[in-house]
């Protein structure tokens, strides 16, 4: 395996960033092992959005040994030096190449047009060639069970939900997270903060805080650091952790999480690749494809309570329940989706709307 | 009573919020007063931010986590030192490669600790006074370091305007040449003030790692250090508006989180611009004579200093 670390300043503009590389000897040319590259927006660290792709990586590694090789590029920002670091994967022989943020869109798509013979798969973006696919995960039907666990253990109705920025991702997490609350516990509220950003650790836990002394006693998260999950052990309430397990910082606190598994799709795709079978796609896959898995459940939830999710997970499964099957009502009393059908995909992916149950207005 | 609660979360949070950009403030107000511009506060927060909290993990006691803290920001700025004041590098540019070394540095060294538990400072009631209402969980019910912080900035206004040592600092400030023309040793002063200024930073760092979110977490400053060198300058160099302005900041920051939380509808774009605006504003209409400006800014800083030249 190769690794580039890059160390990046505060911003892009005041800083040029340095590459330092360590070239691992084993790399020489064997058989015709399919070189793979990963880029990703930040450290792999050991929770969050990057550490679940980074996982799955490494399941790659571990189930086709000497088939493949991989290569890490970390905390590549979004932009320009995107576009040098794909294209230098490209050049270095990279068969396949995963980009694995939304704004890594168009660096992708330049560089795939100036190499056809290589594949590439971009997460969560929408423009796609013959080379390039996409994929991601339907999050929401993770949110939507973590809403259950939330509305079975709140006692006093209020849950707090902190979130990075009003985008239609977030708050359709927002959402079905709600709609799971309000499925079992019709009397509880959400009360969501906004703190404009992904990141900032002392933010997220002051933000968390603010909830609790509002009364929350469940508390959750779409940003990308652990800090609510200490707020909620610190305070004595409950947290739900995203992206992935966030147990080990704070073992009574954590309820569960909604995690993103991508092992699937990348064997899948290697797979495809290895075959000489590659094609486009668009993959959005939810819980039945794996994608989404709630983390083990933490000692504050109840077996009925854990009965009560696996058997509506089946059911998303199954295709019995959606998370957003009508009617859904937004938080003004207005019909968003009409009784007797689901939302479509198109609405999902442009949702501006709070549902019924959450406090205050969503900021446009 | 629901309001006063409310009332007291908010206040705490504040001193909380405030109190990292009250270290490394006050800190580089020192340092600026010498005359030097450190542009390296991010970086030195995350290095003392990272062994803090090694230190804390290795020995388990945050207590020497806090040490460990300053003397990693002391170490580092004194690279700052060594560059600046012996080599007469630009100030601006080696701060900028501070920071941008500091934030490398602290991913790396701290590469094997992102996720380990520990358990933080807690807070020391202060007896009797602790338990009276309101004001006993806002004033005698923090950690050492809140404490710390404001004797610090009392200890920095006293050196700065009632100390001898204090009337030297400012003077090589305002001019080096004359200082040195009156036999001082303006490197060894400005030393001494960059050492401060990297402690400080490391102290508040260790404040993020040790009591605000105790964890690590890459660059988990998210540019605090840039705030405070901005309310160093904001405050006119003036230690108690150091303090206002980082407790305005703070205190809007949980102010803004608090309307959102009780559902007022107002833009979340707004709110979060809010602190910055609020802060600007306030320090600028306290601050806005000339004249004292051109009195309380340090007449050398960023100067470079040629003895004999």
């Amino acid at each position: 395996m190769i690794i580039r670390r890059m160390f990046l300043g505060m911003s892009a503009a005041l800083v040029g960033a340095s590459l330092l590389m360590v070239a691992d000897p084993a790399t020489s040319q064997a058989e015709e092992e399919l070189k793979i590259g990963f880029v990703y927006v930040s450290p792999v660290g050991d929770a969050g959005w990057t550490y679940q792709h980074d996982l799955s990586r490494l399941e790659l590694e571990a189930q086709f040994g000497d088939r493949v090789s991989t290569t890490i590029v970390e905390s590549v920002p979004e932009g320009a030096d995107a576009e040098r670091v794909i294209r230098q994967l490209a050049a270095d022989g990279h068969g396949l190449i995963f980009t694995t943020s939304f704004g890594y869109m168009n660096p992708t798509i330049k560089v795939a047009r100036q190499f056809p013979d290589v594949t590439f798969a971009h997460c969560s973006g929408y423009k796609r060639a013959d080379n390039v696919s996409t994929y991601l995960a339907r999050f929401y039907e993770g949110r939507y069970l973590t809403g259950v666990v939330a509305g079975s253990t709140t006692e006093s109705n209020v849950i707090g939900y902190v979130a990075a920025f009003p985008i239609p991702e977030v708050v359709r997490g927002i959402n079905a997270f709600t709609r799971g609350v309000r499925s079992v516990n019709p009397d509880a509220e959400v009360r969501v903060v906004w703190i404009s950003a992904w990141y900032d650790p002392g933010k997220e836990r002051e933000a968390a805080e603010t909830l609790i002394s509002q009364g929350a006693d469940v508390v959750t998260q779409h940003t990308d650091s652990t800090a609510i999950v200490q707020a909620a052990q610190d305070n004595g309430v409950h947290a739900i952790g995203y992206h992935s397990d966030m147990s080990r910082y704070g073992e009574e606190a954590h309820l569960t999480a909604s995690t993103h598994v991508w092992d699937n799709y990348y064997v899948e795709t290697v797979n495809a690749v290895l075959a000489g079978e590659a094609e486009s796609t668009n993959v959005w896959g939810g819980l039945a494809d794996g994608m989404v898995e709630l983390s083990a459940f933490g000692p504050a939830v109840s077996a009925e309570t854990q009965a009560i999710v696996a058997e509506r997970q089946a059911a998303i499964v199954s295709g019995d329940l959606h998370p957003f099957e009508g009617p859904v009502l937004d938080n003004e009393g207005t019909e968003r989706v009409p009784a007797g059908r689901s939302i479509t995909d198109e609405e999902l992916l442009s949702m501006d709307y709070y549902v019924e149950g959450i406090q205050g207005r969503l900021p446009q | 009573m629901d309001g006063m609660d409310t009332a007291l979360a908010i206040l705490v949070g504040t001193v909380r919020a405030g109190t990292p950009l009250v270290f490394a403030a006050i800190g580089e107000l020192i340092v600026e007063k010498s005359g030097v511009l450190n542009l390296g506060v991010e970086g030195m927060m995350l290095v003392g931010a990272v062994s803090g909290f090694i230190a804390t993990v290795l020995t388990g006691s945050p207590y020497i986590g806090i040490l460990v803290a300053i003397g990693a920001g002391v170490l580092l700025s004194l690279v700052f030192g060594c560059l600046t004041q012996l080599l007469l590098t630009n100030q601006v540019a080696t701060g900028l490669a501070l920071t941008i070394f500091g934030v490398g540095l602290s991913a790396f060294i701290g590469l094997d600790y992102v996720g380990t538990p520990i358990t933080g400072l807690r807070p020391i009631a202060i007896p009797v006074l602790s338990s009276i209402p309101i004001i006993g969980p806002l004033l005698f019910n923090h950690d050492l370091l809140i404490y710390m912080s404001v004797g610090m900035v009392a200890l920095v206004t006293w050196f700065l305007y009632r100390s001898r040592g204090g009337l030297i600092l400012r003077a090589v400030g305002e001019s080096h040449d004359a200082a040195h023309a009156l036999g001082y040793s303006v490197v060894k002063i400005r030393f001494l003030s960059i050492m401060f200024g990297g402690g400080m930073a490391g102290l508040a760092g260790a404040y993020l790692s040790l009591v605000y979110t105790p964890q690590w977490a890459e660059n988990m400053t998210a540019g605090r250090g840039w705030i405070a060198l901005a309310l160093v300058v904001f405050a006119t160099w003036r230690p108690a508006r150091v303090l206002i302005g980082a407790y305005l900041f703070g205190g809007i920051t949980i102010l803004s989180l608090h309307v959102q939380a009780h559902g007022f509808d107002v833009s979340s774009h707004l709110v979060a611009t809010l602190p910055y605006i609020a802060t600007i504003v306030v320090l600028v209409l306290i601050s806005r004579d000339a004249t004292k400006i051109r009195l309380n800014a340090p007449a050398s800083l960023g100067r470079p200093f040629h003895p004999g030249a």
